[in-house]
């Protein structure tokens, strides 16, 4: 049996760009929604954040490692979009711009370009943004539609913030219950947030377009939101005035844009399904410890971005059985 | 190898920091602006050529078997000067410095020139290597300080060219890290040419 494996067996510019192309369309519904809640800036903000991740991948190979230009393979396209989807929708432009220069030019670039990165750049400008610009990367706007402004948004909490502020007032779960939106809410995306990660209808509709493709497998994100699910069920049925409900947990933040997107990047996630479904549990594991014992409200990029460090060990320990070798057993 | 070449050679060519990567935790913990970079190398400086000159002089005494305690015991002597004279005249950096300053005993650095040069050569040319390699020193760190200051905190030698923050992330660990490797793909570029 010949079996295809999903990482970088990239054999041709094509290949790639029919890849990633997919990915693309597989966001465009999320782009869709953020556009219809946070109106200009989220436009705004997806475009500055492509057009200069496509101009540094430009500059750094022309000027710096003279190599063939590969701008149009579309990785920078997808990480400039997946590094708007992780910001607020009113973020100064001159933050996005550092941001796309650390994700594309020393995430990616300094390590070789695509293949060679080990961490998902989009990710690492985004935690880099976080830690560098702690207000204006936490300042989230409310949905408020398409005539939202850009700068002049009117801001509020991520549900996640809502629910460590409580806690850390000492608030029980029902007494904080009131102040977060409903699942229903939570679903359909009119929450605060990141432009890209408040709608999960949005993402999974994405999902199913990328199972359709074949372009991931099932593996990486099903464990990563099982575990966090299995995880916070634990601690919500052990005390429940205490942990918000897995469905809670499951919907708010970057879970889902996380799971599906960020931790199924070819270059930076494992290349066996076993590797997979370990990975996937590392990273529901670490998001939900930060979350409930951490310092940050959120913990997903922090977690994608730590076991990223893992996936060349996976690698070199667990392998796919040869071609040939079950014949042994059977 | 002249003096000249003894000198220089810990400015760039085995630049303790940028090319042998000797330490780096006082590098990476201190250097989060340009003076205390300064302040840093300046401190090691004394110290290196203090313990080069005294080792040169004692190698002689030394027992081999015993020689590693004997140097960290003259190193220990001078890093107590240092650490009394800033205590007494730039409390200040003293203050920012904290522990890396008495941490000073158990830099690489010092202890690997003292092995390495001053117990087998002359006691004039320890004191040009321990100039040397804590010039070198101290200029990576001076650098690294200043790029770090200017972006974390937009601002050189604590005289702010920008308003507001900078970007923070250069001021914490992780930024150093950065900062540091690209200093140091910057010096291999250089050497290879």
């Amino acid at each position: 049996m010949l079996k295809v494996s999903p990482s970088p067996h990239i054999h041709g510019k094509e290949s790639t760009r029919k890849l990633m192309l997919n990915v693309v369309i597989a966001l465009i519904p999320a782009l869709i929604v953020s556009v219809f809640y946070y109106g200009i800036g989220a436009i705004i903000v997806t475009a500055v954040s492509v057009l200069s991740c496509l101009l540094f991948e430009f500059l750094i190979q022309k000027y710096i490692l003279r190599k063939p230009i590969s701008i149009t393979d579309g990785s920078a396209l997808v990480t400039g979009i997946l590094l708007a989807f992780n910001l607020p929708s009113n973020i100064p432009v001159h933050i996005i711009v550092i941001g796309s220069f650390v994700a594309i030019v020393i995430a990616k670039m300094t390590f070789g370009g695509l293949g060679n990165n080990p961490f998902n750049p989009a990710l690492v400008g985004r935690v880099f943004m976080l830690i560098s610009f702690p207000v204006h990367m936490t300042t989230w706007p409310v949905p408020k539609g398409l005539g939202t402004g850009y700068l002049d948004a009117v801001t509020g909490a991520t549900p996640l913030a809502i629910l460590k502020g409580g806690l850390a007032r000492g608030q029980s779960m029902s007494e904080i219950v009131g102040q977060l939106p409903t699942p229903a809410q939570m679903f359909l995306g009119n929450i605060g947030g990141s432009m890209g990660e408040v709608a999960a209808i949005a993402l999974l509709i994405g999902f199913v377009w990328l199972l359709y493709k074949k372009v991931i497998t099932w593996h990486i994100p099903v464990s990563v939101i099982g575990s966090i699910a299995i995880f916070t069920g634990i601690l919500w049925l052990v005390n429940p005035e205490k942990n918000a409900d897995p469905l809670f947990h499951i919907l708010a933040g970057g879970v889902l844009l996380g799971a599906i997107y960020m931790a199924t990047d070819y270059v930076t996630s494992p290349m066996v399904p076993k590797a997979m479904l370990l990975y996937g549990c590392g990273i529901g594991i670490i998001t939900v410890v930060i979350r409930v014992y951490g310092a940050y409200p959120e913990g997903v990029s922090f977690a994608i971005l730590i076991m990223n460090a893992f996936v060349p060990l996976m690698n070199a320990y667990i392998k796919p059985k040869r071609f040939g070798e079950e014949v042994k057993h059977g | 190898m002249n003096q000249f070449q003894n000198f220089t050679k810990g400015l760039l060519k085995e630049n303790p920091i940028l090319v042998m990567v000797l330490g780096t935790c006082p590098t990476l913990a201190t250097t989060s602006s340009s003076l205390n970079g300064l302040g840093m190398g300046l401190a090691t400086t004394f110290v290196l050529i203090g313990s080069n000159v005294a080792i040169s002089l004692l190698s002689k005494f030394i027992p081999d078997k015993v020689r590693i305690p004997a140097y960290i015991v003259v190193i220990a002597s001078f890093v107590t000067v240092v650490d009394l004279v800033m205590q007494a005249y730039v409390p200040d950096l003293y203050n920012t410095l904290g522990i890396f300053i008495p941490l000073i005993v158990v830099n690489c650095i010092v202890l690997g020139r003292a092995e390495a040069f001053a117990s087998k050569n002359t006691v004039w040319s320890s004191f040009i290597d321990g100039f040397g390699m804590g010039l070198g020193f101290t200029l990576a760190l001076g650098v690294l300080g200043a790029f770090r200051e200017m972006l974390g905190s937009g601002s050189i030698f604590g005289y702010k060219f920008l308003p507001g923050d900078g970007i923070l992330v250069f001021i914490l660990a992780p930024g150093a890290f950065i900062a540091l490797g690209y200093m140091i793909a910057l010096v291999n570029k250089i050497k290879q040419k």
